[in-house]
């Protein structure tokens, strides 16, 4: 066997699969070591060797010599691109590397044995796939982003949530501007609601006031049946629609609170959006019945604050 | 004859050479040779270690294993650590105590990471297992200090309990009185719990009378004042963190503390050190020359401080610092600590569009030029330089693990404006044992070729906003031989790659791409093809097939799995069906 044998989970192939009860613990061990190289094989070349690739066509790509290895496909598709240069290229064609494939015919010439022509389709790689984000991508050499006005991406840089709290709930003391340093690039606060079966959490920061934060809040919590709580995150998937929490969010059954510093529990949308966020420690989607009482204080206490 | 030779070992005799056997891998290996071997080995392995808690379940490995005493479970993939991973995705560990709770009486040690654990288990744990040991929870969450008292009250023959970076809902610091007085805890580490009231008087009376204590971290709210007393009951610690290291400078308490750090002789290890005041910092100065740990990651003090502390550290070996440090610091940690295998500086302003310290890439030649030991990297910085990182490769060729993130994303090489490639191609060529790779700057797809050629003995790779074809994807999945674990987030990887080496994904325990550009269609068809993966879409923005099968889904979490699909799933999760009538007969 060529291929090393990975073992760092429980289970050989030879015990039967519980779960799968379709098919039988062991024909399946030798179906899967046959089926991989299939599949690898199969995934390469399409219509080649079974009838139900006819309309994959579209997944798939003309990879076999990538497939075994041989460089010099690489450098047959590569070299007219001109951005990487391989030694012993040759020129290539004019189509992408990856174009798909069609009908079930033109991949006679790539056999499996891994002939270096394999590669019909040359060149260019050029990034085939196009996403929204092509505009990052060509950002291109030496692009630094400007000084100022750095957008926030979650997740980066990778640090983590627990040394991130930690050091916004105490900026450092020694820096002049200190002040507002490390707090000021998330804010991440728990966001529970009665009855959903685990919280979320959401960062504050990201919010440009009540409306973005709510309807933030709308989607995140469509999800949920209210009621219905699995108690170890077996969930119901039968949401409820987007627009439906929303009526109950604005309508009366449920309303969107939150713990202040001094543990209070007040209602959202009553102070200033920058003092809320400073002030927030995490947020509940609360049962009306029991905000019953909250609004008045928040004024107040924002008064005897300043 | 021959045959009569090949069982002339009496089980038991196996079974005492297998005791000495105790990796995981090892184990493993041991287990393939034949038969007999697997059925010896799988009654005598007492460790087991589940790197994927979705790969197999819980009652698979109580049938393969009836005798293990020690269990390791991992569950959310590692970007959880960076909210990439929506909170009730998945990990939990309840139905792993369940199961284990009937069959396992006398199971002693559970290690969790990224799980989700509730009170509930924990309570579950205190009442079915008499000779619990050792819980450590590393980045977990969902329990309570109500969760800790069940454990500290029950478990009479607790040694351990390690809370690390967990997010405990910190109720009430009185978990801590639960501790019966006969229990001789040998670790305690609380340092994650929160901000609220630790019983400082329940926590000297447990100190107290553990006498065999030998690591005990604080949190945060215990004050410097208070860490003398602690120290004086716990003369034989070995590692100790401290919790806010700061206070208004008194002589007495200065000397008290400076004492009792110096009537502890065996401390190799220290952390701590919240809101660092430097006054009190020459205090710790007498267990200095024989520390061989230190983290200071929380500790917002200057070089110069940091300068003379490092000076008086000749034997450190494990170093985590802020970028306080700058480059000064970094020179002078090379020139007086040779024996330092880790190093890891973290930013103190990751958010600010301008540095704010004069930390480098000089930083980290220094240190790679000055520590022939060094082995292991975590870096943050700002700037980089192709020929920085070769001089840093030709230094350590004996890197194991190399995390390197400069802030900016697809910051290019300063001073010559190209990408990094070259400067990450020679590390995976000149450290050939290199098993873990985190890269960040602006980077083509040739670096990844370089990995691909050179990476052979990688185990896990961090991608991010990386790359520019599915070529990049390609090269890795087809040449890093050793690949376990592959993240990826915003790299403009799709389709191609991914299907073309579907295979290789059945050696991997996981790969994870978010914000990629892998269409919902692909991830069906990888779903239908390989019934031994699980084919998990992440996506918030609604079902998948809501929309055009082309378009790119946001998350994708794929992993290899004897267990078949999981049903605990949260409504933004699908499995992609495996598909029986497609598979190859």
């Amino acid at each position: 066997m060529s291929k090393p044998v990975e073992h760092d989970y429980i289970g050989l192939s030879e015990q039967p699969l519980p779960s799968m009860e379709k098919r039988s613990g062991d024909t399946n061990a030798e179906k899967s070591g046959l089926r991989l190289k299939d599949t690898e094989l199969r995934l390469g070349l399409p219509g080649s060797e079974s009838p139900e690739r006819e309309d994959r066509d579209q997944n798939v790509l003309s990879l076999k010599s990538f497939v075994s290895g041989a460089k010099r496909g690489f450098s047959d598709a590569l070299d007219g691109g001109g951005k990487w240069v391989f030694a012993g290229g040759s020129g290539g064609g004019s189509e992408g590397l990856f174009s798909p494939r069609r009908g079930g015919n033109n991949n006679e010439g790539n056999d499996l044995s891994g002939s270096d022509s394999g590669l019909k389709d040359g060149v260019a790689p050029k990034p085939l796939v196009v996403q929204e984000k092509k505009s990052q991508v060509a950002a291109g050499n030496g692009n630094t982003a400007p000084a100022s006005n750095r957008a926030q991406v979650v997740g980066w840089p990778p640090i983590r949530s627990f040394r991130k709290n930690t050091m916004a709930s105490h900026p450092p003391k020694n820096d002049d501007n200190a002040e507002a340093k490390f707090g000021s690039g998330c804010l991440y606060v728990k966001v529970s609601m009665d009855g959903a079966p685990y919280l979320r959490k959401v960062d504050l920061k990201i919010y440009g006031g009540y409306k973005e934060l709510s309807s933030a809040l709308e989607k995140m919590f469509s999800c949920f049946t209210i009621g219905q709580c699995g108690s170890h995150g077996v969930s119901s998937r039968d949401g409820l629609s987007e627009s439906r929490l929303k009526d109950l969010l604005h309508g009366s059954e449920y309303v969107l609170t939150y713990e202040d510093k001094d543990g209070d529990w007040m209602l959202v949308g009553d102070v200033p959006w920058e003092m809320f966020t400073n002030c927030c420690k995490r947020l509940r989607i609360m049962k009306s019945t029991e905000a019953i009482g909250l609004a008045p204080r928040a004024m107040e206490k924002c008064k005897n604050r300043t | 004859m021959h045959k009569k030779m090949m069982f002339s070992f009496p089980d038991e005799v196996l079974e005492h050479v297998f005791s000495f056997i105790q990796s995981d891998k090892d184990r493993n290996s041991v287990s393939m040779v034949c038969k007999s071997w697997y059925e010896i080995e799988r009654w005598c392995r007492r460790k087991v270690f589940v790197g994927n808690c979705y790969s197999v379940s819980p009652r698979m490995v109580i049938r393969r294993f009836p005798e293990f005493r020690s269990i390791e479970l991992k569950g959310k993939p590692h970007f959880a650590d960076f909210n990439l991973v929506p909170d009730g995705w998945g990990g939990y560990v309840f139905p792993w105590i369940a199961e284990m709770a009937g069959a396992f009486p006398w199971l002693e040690e559970i290690k969790l990471k990224r799980m989700v654990v509730t009170d509930e288990s924990l309570e579950l744990i205190a009442k079915s297992f008499k000779n619990f040991k050792v819980l450590v929870l590393s980045s977990c969450e969902g329990f309570s200090t109500d969760g800790l008292a069940a454990i500290a009250a029950s478990c009479k023959n607790l040694k351990e309990l390690d809370l690390r970076d967990c997010e405990v809902d910190d109720l009430s610091g009185h978990w801590l009185s639960h501790f019966p007085d006969t229990v001789s805890l040998v670790s305690l580490n609380i340092s994650c719990l929160g901000s609220d009231e630790v019983s400082f008087s329940a926590l000297e009376r447990l100190v107290g009378r553990c006498t065999n204590l030998r690591t005990l971290r604080l949190n945060r709210a215990v004050p410097l004042d208070k860490i003398a007393n602690i120290l004086r009951r716990a003369p034989h610690l070995v590692e100790f963190g401290t919790g806010t290291y700061a206070a208004d400078l008194r002589p007495d308490v200065y000397s008290d503390l400076a004492g009792a750090f110096s009537s502890c002789k065996e401390l190799k290890s220290l952390s701590g050190f919240w809101d660092l005041v430097p006054a009190y910092l020459p205090a710790i100065y007498p267990a200095c020359s024989k520390l061989t740990s230190l983290n200071l990651s929380y500790a917002t003090i200057q070089s110069p401080d940091l300068i003379k502390l490092l000076s008086q550290c000749p034997n450190l070996q494990r170093l985590l610092v802020l970028d306080y440090i700058e480059d000064s610091g970094l020179e002078a940690l090379a020139s007086t600590c040779k024996d330092l295998q880790e190093l890891r500086v973290f930013p103190s302003d990751p958010f600010g569009a301008e540095p704010n310290v004069s930390l480098t890439e000089r930083g980290l030649v220094a240190v790679s030029s000055g520590c022939p030991k060094l082995q292991s990297v975590l870096y943050f910085c700002r700037r980089m330089s192709n020929e920085a990182l070769v001089t840093i490769a030709k230094n350590c060729p004996n890197f194991t693990r190399f995390r390197l993130c400069i802030i900016e994303p697809r910051t290019a090489d300063y001073l010559t404006l190209e990408p990094l490639d070259v400067g990450f191609g020679a590390i995976v060529q000149y450290c050939k044992d290199l098993q873990r790779l985190s890269l960040s700057g602006l980077l083509t797809d040739r670096v990844f070729e370089y990995i691909g050629t050179y990476a052979k003995k990688l185990e896990m790779l961090s991608v991010a906003f990386a790359g520019d074809s599915d070529l990049g994807l390609h090269h890795v999945l087809s040449g890093c031989e050793s690949l376990r674990k592959l993240e990826i987030r915003d790299c403009p990887f799709g389709d191609k790659a991914l299907l073309a080496n579907a295979a290789k994904l059945d050696t991997m325990r996981s790969l994870w791409m978010s914000s990629c550009a892998v269409s919902f269609g692909a991830c069906k068809l990888l779903g239908q093809k390989m019934p031994r993966l699980n084919v998990e879409v992440i996506d918030e923005r609604g079902p998948p097939d809501s929309r055009p099968e082309s378009c790119p889904v946001d998350k994708l979490y794929i992993y290899r799995t004897v267990a078949g699909p999981r049903f605990d799933m949260p409504p933004f999760v699908w499995t992609m069906e495996d598909d029986p009538s497609l598979q190859l007969s």
